[in-house]
């Protein structure tokens, strides 16, 4: 009965009238959508098309990565080496915290719990702002040990690691140079994606704001829905940097 | 306003009903997370040889897949934002694949 497709104007029978308003019940509903669901479902749908380029759009850095480690994988080991796993390990247990808060945030606009929305989203925007603070605190130290490629980049603390008080094994001057293709690599990968995080933690503020004024906790939670899955693909994406950035070769041969 | 079980909303997806997560199965996601990112950082210390990046991206994987069905709801969902899911994943490889197949046959590389 409810899939029978109706051919004439539904409009004409009292049932299917009281049947169409059954379907219309918020203020956001679009005349061209039957119901909520579909409505609802139409808009996960054209946001995972988003996240999709948005796969495409790392994936193309994640193949640069790929590539290079394998030609210069000495090169990546001991660019690797200087970056900070309890910095960067805490980092991803933030994120993944902030996920936790975003999920249980939608789950409240679900079930219309207003001060719990509101909560959860701070939470969520608190530990955005963390995971965007230990980022800076790395990024300051790539500066001050001259890691960043380009002119001030120093080769010769990979050519002679001892000197510079580094335990790794040194490396050809060539090969050292091709350090500063990791850290570019480093830089533009998690700089690309702390830009998502602020343009994330931007419209998690908006949310905010329409949250406190009650937008979300009337049947309507669109908007939280789809910034949740924005968020949780920006952490799927650091779940990925950290072990390819961080991990890649921190046993003693 | 669907009569029979349907979970996945094949035939009637504009009546489904609404699946609402639990923050109970929030929780033990994102327990399963910390214990994922605990595990990567221990195997990275340990000399598996060639293993050590495979085992590196099935964990970072794993974790990818569990945050896509659970805290995306994508479990719960129709088939098609399902397939959706499926082909960003399709593409992906694509992308991969064939830029690869492109350097690799080509000698002007370091392959």
């Amino acid at each position: 009965m409810d899939n029978t497709i109706v051919a004439t104007n539904p409009s004409t029978t009292e049932a299917a009238v009281a049947e169409e308003h059954a379907h219309i019940s918020l203020p956001q509903h679009r005349h061209h959508f039957e119901t909520e669901e579909q409505q609802r479902e139409a808009g996960t749908f054209g946001m995972w098309l988003f996240l999709l380029t948005e796969i495409m759009f790392f994936g193309g850095m994640f193949f640069a990565y790929l590539l290079y480690r394998n030609w210069y994988y000495d090169a990546f080991v001991v660019g690797s080496n200087q970056l900070s796993i309890p910095l960067g390990g805490t980092n991803t247990a933030v994120l993944i915290t902030s996920g936790f808060f975003m999920a249980l945030a939608v789950w409240a606009a679900e079930v219309r719990k207003r001060a719990l929305l509101m909560l959860f989203l701070v939470l969520t925007t608190v530990f955005g702002f963390v995971f965007l603070g230990i980022k800076y605190v790395e990024y300051h130290e790539k500066w001050e040990l001259h890691h960043i490629p380009g002119a001030h980049f120093d080769v010769s603390q990979f050519v002679n690691p001892k000197a510079y008080g580094l335990k790794e094994e040194p490396i050809a001057p060539d090969m050292a140079q091709k350090v500063q293709i990791y850290f570019s690599l480093y830089f533009a990968m998690t700089g690309m994606h702390a830009l998502h995080m602020i343009i994330g933690v931007g419209i998690l503020f908006w949310l905010m704001w329409r949250a406190q004024r009650g937008d979300f906790t009337s049947g309507y939670v669109a908007p939280i829905e789809n910034f949740a899955l924005y968020w949780h693909f920006v952490d799927i994406v650091w779940l990925f940097l950290f072990p390819l950035l961080y991990l890649i070769n921190r046993h003693p041969m | 306003m669907s009569e029979h079980q349907d979970p996945s909303n094949v035939t009637n997806p504009e009546h489904s009903e609404h699946h609402i997560v639990t923050p109970k199965v929030y929780a033990i996601v994102f327990v399963t997370l910390l214990f994922f990112t605990w595990l990567t950082v221990k195997a990275a210390f340990v000399n598996l040889g060639i293993l050590n990046p495979v085992i590196a991206l099935a964990i970072a994987s794993t974790k990818a897949v569990v945050v896509i069905l659970f805290f995306m709801h994508v479990k719960f969902q129709s088939k098609l934002i399902k397939m959706t899911v499926g082909a960003g994943f399709f593409t992906f490889l694509v992308l991969i694949t064939m830029t690869l197949s492109d350097y690799i046959s080509r000698a002007w590389g370091l392959w």
